[in-house]
């Protein structure tokens, strides 16, 4: 065992320094994308369960102890499925599409810090580069139904393009709060920002922009009751009616990453990431991993919980809501919170 | 040249022709929806070598800005109208001339520009690098609110003035529309807000029972 593990770092060490750069990264990619993937999966297996249990039901318990193997056999009969190409329709956007919406929900993982100084790339402007990925998911979307040459594609594409694009300028300026508060675009530094412990996080001096974003952000992945651009009683399926298969899947799995990373995000940004919230206390108080996958948990289940409780919107409701409520909203509190900053309110703003 | 210095030369050529390329098929490609989208791609290729030149607020403001929100809606109107490209191209002889004038200024305004760099610019050393520890955005901030501050303020003047004359064009009123009060409706509390009791009588009498 000694001589082979000596054997490896003599290997190692035989390799250009470039090489040693490129596979680091791509190890440090691996094993963030690979845990997300599985994490999505097992969303889905949550979400079921957890929908199930609120509607006095079982949810699946026939693959695997209680049903754990269930996502793997989703996905291997996904994979089994033949991926139908619709007559008329642009085969290279059709094919694109699913990739376009899959690439930046994981992408954006990139700058997610996941405990102090644990990420794969520290970016000052994290917080942007999370913004711009996001709003690439769109394209998706739009290039979905269009390319698929049906009408209840295309309008649910239609749908949703307006419905992101208002939902994200709210979204932003919930994000400009943040940004205020921690002077700074590293998710890191905004996370430090917040230590102390719970009172000192950002959801208290932010209240109000803690539900602008995350009532965004449900708008944002097309989750109920925002999934107009689903749909099922109006137009099918909306964007991806005409897709079977794995190409289905991908849309399936991009939309459950972005949720993911909309969690991870909210928590990052007003309930301190990484940090302990009972900081002071020994061992309890130390950051962790666990507390930042514990508030992603947390949040996640509310999303599933909003599923099972609310009917969908009115779509002009949506539209209303976007314009004429949050974006009003986030601008007055962000005057109010500049007032905060010049007082220098403790024990946040100190 | 080392191999890093070679990767960003490799990869600087690699997106700039990105560029090149998706610009050419945007004013070629016969679907406008493609040429939309090849807009799209030019715009993120020109992004990636802002932010590989170190501008990376601005690379990312580029994506966010044009691609994730302009461009959308540029799509959005591209596929909801039915462009026939045929009667678009009709006024080409005509307006050809116009369009070599108006790039050919564009492409001595570009060399000039170039030329000016090649005789005086390139040979004094870089002084505007920031020094470590500063970042980007906040560099670009400061600069905005302190030398540029009034240009700054009448842009954000102008775009106002856009936004609202945009919408005071389209605004219409038409007296005779149903539209819904949003919040009348929520107003609605009782029963009696929305609804009305009418007593009806039975006048079931003497038909026959289905």
């Amino acid at each position: 065992m000694q001589h082979f593990a000596g054997y490896f770092v003599s290997a190692w060490g035989a390799i250009p320094a470039w090489v040693q750069y490129l596979l680091f990264t791509l190890g440090k990619i691996l094993a963030i994308a690979v845990p997300v993937i599985l994490s999505v999966a097992y969303l889905t297996y949550a979400e079921r369960k957890v929908i199930g249990y609120m509607q006095s039901r079982i949810g699946p318990n026939r693959v695997g102890f209680r049903g754990l193997l269930q996502p793997f056999a989703d996905v291997i009969k996904l994979m089994m499925k033949e991926v139908v190409f619709p007559a008329n329709a642009n085969r290279y956007l059709f094919f694109i599409a699913p990739v376009l919406s899959m690439m930046p929900a994981i992408a954006a993982w990139v700058v997610v810090p996941f405990f102090p100084n644990g990420s794969a790339a520290n970016v000052n402007a994290g917080l942007l580069l999370i913004l711009a990925l996001t709003s690439l998911g769109i394209y998706g979307i739009i290039i979905s139904g269009w390319a698929s040459n049906s009408k209840y594609a295309f309008l649910g594409a239609m749908r949703s393009a307006a419905q992101m694009v208002a939902y994200e300028i709210a979204m932003g300026f919930a994000i400009v709060g943040v940004l205020m508060a921690a002077q700074t675009l590293n998710l890191g530094q905004i996370i430090q920002h917040q230590s102390g412990a719970f009172w000192h996080w950002y959801f208290i001096p932010l209240a109000p922009l803690v539900v602008v974003y995350f009532v965004s952000a449900v708008a944002e992945t097309n989750r109920l009751p925002f999934d107009v651009a689903e749909g099922e009683s109006e137009i099918v399926a909306g964007f991806h009616v005409e897709y079977s298969g794995m190409a289905f899947a991908v849309f399936f799995l991009a939309e459950y990453a972005n949720m993911i990373l909309v969690s991870a995000l909210a928590s990052i940004m007003f309930f301190g990431g990484w940090l302990s919230p009972f900081e002071g206390i020994p061992y309890i108080g130390a950051p962790s991993a666990g507390w930042l996958f514990l508030k992603i948990g947390i949040l996640l289940f509310l999303m599933l919980w909003f599923r099972a409780t609310f009917p969908r919107y009115r779509y002009d409701q949506i539209m209303r809501l976007g314009w004429k409520v949050f974006i009003p909203v986030t601008l007055v509190w962000i005057f109010v919170e500049g007032a905060f900053l010049i007082v220098h309110l403790p024990p946040w703003f100190s | 040249m080392s191999p890093g210095a070679i990767t960003y030369q490799a990869l600087f050529y690699l997106f700039a022709a990105g560029i090149v390329f998706s610009g050419l098929r945007v004013i070629t490609a016969r679907n406008p929806v493609h040429s939309a989208l090849f807009l799209v791609l030019a715009l993120v290729n020109a992004a990636i070598l802002w932010v590989q030149m170190g501008a990376e607020f601005l690379g990312i403001i580029l994506v966010l800005v044009y691609v994730g929100a302009v461009m959308v809606m540029f799509l959005f109107v591209v596929m909801m109208l039915d462009i026939n490209a045929a009667t678009m191209r009709k006024g080409m002889t005509r307006y050809a001339p116009l369009g070599l004038i108006i790039s050919g200024l564009i492409a001595a305004e570009i060399g000039w520009a170039l030329w000016g760099h090649y005789l005086g610019i390139a040979n004094t050393p870089h002084t505007a690098v920031a020094p470590a520890g500063i970042s980007n955005t906040e560099e670009l901030g400061r600069a905005l609110y302190t030398h540029y501050i009034y240009v700054f303020e009448i842009a954000a003047v102008i775009l106002l003035l856009g936004i609202i004359s945009a919408i005071v064009l389209t605004l219409r009123w038409r007296p005779n529309t149903r539209r819904q009060d949003i919040n009348q409706q929520l107003r609605v509390h009782k029963t009696s807000d929305h609804m009305r009791l009418v007593d009806l009588r039975d006048n079931s009498r003497g038909r026959k029972e289905s």
